[in-house]
C-alpha cells in the first residue's frame, strides 16, 4: 500500500497541511515539515513555487515570490524532499503549475518524484481534459495526480472522480485559495456525489483557518486541507515559525481526529 | 491531443473552478458563430459603430521616400476607440448577451482593449471591471481615463511587473470568484480553447478586407503583410484570410525592447520556449526551471511574455515569419510616419512600421506590402515624449 492509502486507511481522517518550499528559505521548510509531522499532520503538500500561480490567493502568491527570490528551484526541493524521506514517511506531494512541469520535462519530474519518494502531484491548471499532459508520465512513477473538484464542477464531478488517484482535493469555495469567514458551499452534497464514483479518499481544501471550520470539514468528508493559515505564519514569523506551525497544527489535528470519533 | 490545438499547441490548461465557464462559451460560440442573426447583428455593429470597412491607404510618399516596394496601410487606427480590438470586443459582448451575462471584466495592457470592452459595455448595458497592471496605468494614464469616463472601474494591478501578464493573472483570478454571471472578455488571440479561435474569427474580418479592397485597387493579392505581435489578435486578423495564400509573405513583428540579445525584451518567438501557461501551450520567454520571465517594452500592448498558439505553429510551420524591432526603432517609426503621412500610429503598429521600413528599400517597385496601423498613436504621445526626454504638462 502506498503512503497516501496507509495514512487514510489508519486515520481515518487526515489534516493535511501545504506550505511553500523555499519560504523563506529550503532549510525553514525542513523544519517546518519535521514540526507538522510532530504535530500529527497527515499528508505535507509542498508548493513548487511558481513567478504567477493563477489559482493562488495574496498570501500563497507572496509565498512564492519569497521562495523564488531566496533561490529556490525544482531540483533543490527534490533534493530537500530526499534530505526528508531519511527522517520521515509522512506522505508528500508536490502543488505546482504545469509550466514548472513542463520545463522540467515531464518524464524527468517523475522520475524525480519516484527516486526522492514524493507520492503524489496537485496541478492546478491541468484539468481533466488534459490530464494525458502528466499521466503518461506520472503512472509509470507511482506518482498520484489528485485531481480536484470545484463548487462549479457539477456534471464534471463524477467523470473526475473516477479517475482519481491518492485523494480527491475539493475546492470549498470559488475564487483563489485564501482564508475565508465561511464556507457557504453544499460540501456533503459534492463529497456524496464524489463516493458514487469512487472510494478514493476525499479532502477539502480552499478557505479553512479555524479548528471549527476544519472539524466540520472533516466530519462530512476524509480531511481537511489548510494552506493559506499556515503561509501566514511563515511569513509572520519567518525562520522562528516552525515552533508557531506545530502549535497550530496541533490544535487543527486535534479538531480533525475530533471528526472521526463520532 | 484535445481540443483547440493548433499543431500542437492550444489546448484548455485551465483550473478546474472556469473548467464549465469555458466549456459553457465553446457551446455558446458553437452555437452562434454561424447564426445567420448573430452574423447580421455583428455586420451592422461593424458598420454603423465601428467605422468598418476600415480604409486601405495607398501611402504615397512614404513608398517614394523609402524607394522600395508599395506600401499600404491598413488602417485599423480609424475604427471606433481607435484601434483593432473593438473587432472582438463587439463580437464577445455580443456573445455575452445572448448567454445571458450582465458583467464582464478583462485585462488590458496598452488600455486599448480596455477602453473597447468598457465602450461595448456601455453599449449594452453591461457592468465592466477591468484590470490592469499598475506600471500599464502609470504608462496609459489617459486610457485609465477614458475607461472610467466609459462607466467602467479599473483595477490597477500590482502583482508581479505590474503589466499584462500580471493584468491576464488577476482577471483570471476574479473570474473564479464570480464565474456564474461574469463573462471574461479576452483581448488577444491567446488563453485556453475556445478563446484564440474566437478572437481570431472576429479579427479576421481585417484581413478579408484587406483581400477586396486589394482586389479593387491592384487587382491582385499584395505580396507582403506586415503586423505587430504580442499575444498576436491584429496580426492573425491581418493574416487568416491569407493563410492559404502561399505567395504572400507573413511578417509578424515583436516588441525587442532594448534589443534581442538584451534581458528587456518581450520578442517570444525570438527568446521564448515551449511552455504551459495562461490556459495555452505556445511559446513562453521564461528561465529553464519554467518561471515565466519579466518582459520589457516601450509598447505595453506588446510587454507580454508568450504568444498566441496560432503564431507559434505558423511559426513551427514556417508559413509566417516573426522578426523583432526595438523600441528606438518603434519610437523612430512613430515619428516618421507621423511626419511623412500625417498619421501618429500606435507605438505597438510602430513596430510593424519599422520592419516594414527595413523591407520595403530591398523590394522591386513592382511589391506591395501592406502594414497594419492596428491604432492610433494618441494614448502614446506623452509616453514617447518621455522617451525623448521633453517634458509634457498636461
Amino acid at each position: 500500500m502506498n503512503r497516501i492509502a496507509k495514512a487514510f486507511a489508519e486515520k481515518k481522517k487526515l489534516f493535511i497541511g501545504f506550505i511553500t518550499a523555499g519560504d523563506p528559505d529550503l532549510a525553514t521548510t525542513k523544519e517546518l515539515v519535521l514540526a507538522m509531522v510532530k504535530a500529527g499532520v497527515g499528508i505535507v503538500e509542498f508548493g513548487i513555487p511558481f513567478s504567477d500561480p493563477v489559482a493562488e490567493g495574496e498570501v500563497i502568491q507572496r509565498a512564492d515570490l519569497r521562495a523564488l527570490a531566496a533561490g529556490t528551484t525544482t531540483d533543490k526541493i527534490f533534493d530537500l524532499v530526499a534530505e526528508l524521506r531519511r527522517e520521515t514517511q509522512v506522505p508528500l506531494v508536490f502543488l505546482t503549475y504545469a509550466n514548472p512541469i513542463y520545463a522540467y520535462g515531464a518524464e524527468r519530474f517523475f522520475t524525480r518524484c519516484e527516486e526522492t519518494g514524493v507520492d503524489g502531484v496537485i496541478v492546478p491548471d491541468i484539468p481533466y481534459e488534459e490530464r494525458e499532459e502528466m499521466r503518461p508520465y506520472s503512472e509509470p512513477h507511482q506518482v498520484a495526480l489528485v485531481p480536484l473538484i470545484a463548487p462549479t464542477s457539477k456534471d464534471r464531478i463524477q467523470k473526475i472522480a473516477k479517475i482519481a488517484q491518492g485523494y480527491v482535493y475539493i475546492v470549498s469555495s470559488l475564487g483563489v485559495t485564501g482564508v475565508r469567514n465561511q464556507i457557504t458551499t453544499d460540501i456533503g452534497a459534492i463529497v456524496e456525489e464524489v463516493r458514487k464514483a469512487t472510494s478514493t479518499p476525499v479532502a477539502v481544501g480552499f478557505g479553512i483557518a479555524t479548528p471549527e471550520q476544519a472539524n466540520a470539514m472533516a466530519k462530512v468528508s476524509d480531511g481537511a486541507i489548510v494552506g493559506s493559515a499556515i503561509v501566514k505564519l511563515v511569513e509572520k514569523y519567518g525562520k522562528d515559525a516552525p515552533h508557531y506551525v506545530y502549535d497550530y497544527v496541533k490544535s487543527m489535528v486535534e479538531a480533525v481526529e475530533r471528526a472521526a470519533q463520532k | 491531443m484535445t481540443k483547440g490545438r493548433y499543431g500542437i499547441h492550444g489546448g484548455q490548461y485551465m483550473p478546474e473552478t472556469l473548467m464549465n465557464a469555458v466549456l459553457e462559451l465553446e457551446a455558446a460560440y458553437e452555437k452562434y458563430k454561424n447564426d445567420p442573426e448573430f452574423k447580421a447583428e455583428l455586420a451592422r455593429l461593424y458598420r454603423e459603430y465601428a467605422n468598418r470597412p476600415s480604409l486601405l491607404y495607398y501611402a504615397e510618399k512614404m513608398t517614394q521616400d523609402l524607394g522600395g516596394a508599395k506600401i499600404y496601410l491598413k488602417r485599423e487606427d480609424l475604427n471606433h476607440t481607435g484601434a483593432h480590438k473593438i473587432n472582438n470586443v463587439l463580437g464577445q459582448i455580443l456573445l455575452a448577451q445572448k448567454m445571458g451575462k450582465k458583467r464582464v471584466i478583462a485585462e488590458t495592457g496598452a488600455g486599448q482593449h480596455g477602453v473597447a470592452t468598457a465602450t461595448a459595455a456601455a453599449l449594452m448595458n453591461m457592468e465592466c471591471v477591468v484590470y490592469m497592471g499598475k506600471e500599464d496605468c502609470e504608462r496609459q494614464k489617459l486610457n485609465v481615463f477614458r475607461m472610467e469616463l466609459l462607466g467602467a472601474k479599473v483595477v490597477p494591478v500590482a502583482s508581479g511587473t505590474g503589466t499584462l501578464k500580471d493584468a491576464v493573472n488577476e482577471a483570471l483570478r476574479v473570474w473564479t470568484e464570480r464565474v456564474e454571471d461574469t463573462y471574461y472578455v479576452l483581448g488577444s488571440v491567446m488563453g485556453p480553447h475556445p478563446y484564440p479561435e474566437i478572437v481570431r474569427d472576429f479579427q479576421k474580418i481585417i484581413g478579408e478586407e484587406i483581400r477586396a479592397q486589394m482586389l479593387e485597387k491592384e487587382g491582385r493579392l499584395p505580396d507582403v503583410l506586415i503586423a505587430c505581435v504580442g499575444g498576436g489578435s491584429n496580426a492573425i486578423g491581418m493574416f487568416y484570410d491569407f493563410i492559404k495564400k502561399e505567395n504572400v509573405r507573413l511578417i509578424g513583428v515583436e516588441a525587442a525592447g532594448l534589443g534581442v540579445d538584451n534581458p528587456k525584451n518581450a520578442a517570444t518567438i525570438a527568446n521564448g520556449t515551449l511552455g504551459i501557461f495562461h490556459g495555452m501551450k505556445s511559446y513562453f520567454l521564461q528561465d529553464k526551471y519554467g518561471q515565466i520571465a519579466p518582459v520589457y517594452s516601450i509598447s505595453a500592448g506588446l510587454d507580454y511574455p508568450g504568444i498566441g498558439p496560432e503564431h507559434a505553429y505558423l511559426h513551427d510551420i514556417g508559413r509566417a515569419e516573426y522578426v523583432a524591432a526595438t523600441d528606438r526603432e518603434a519610437v523612430d517609426a512613430f515619428s516618421y510616419l507621423s511626419k511623412m503621412e500625417g498619421i501618429i500610429p500606435a507605438i505597438e503598429s510602430a513596430h510593424a512600421l519599422a520592419y516594414a521600413m527595413k523591407l520595403a528599400p530591398t523590394l522591386p517597385k513592382d511589391k506591395i506590402i501592406v502594414v497594419n496601423i492596428s491604432g492610433r498613436g494618441d494614448k502614446d504621445v506623452a509616453a514617447i515624449a518621455r522617451y525623448m526626454g521633453v517634458d509634457l504638462y498636461e
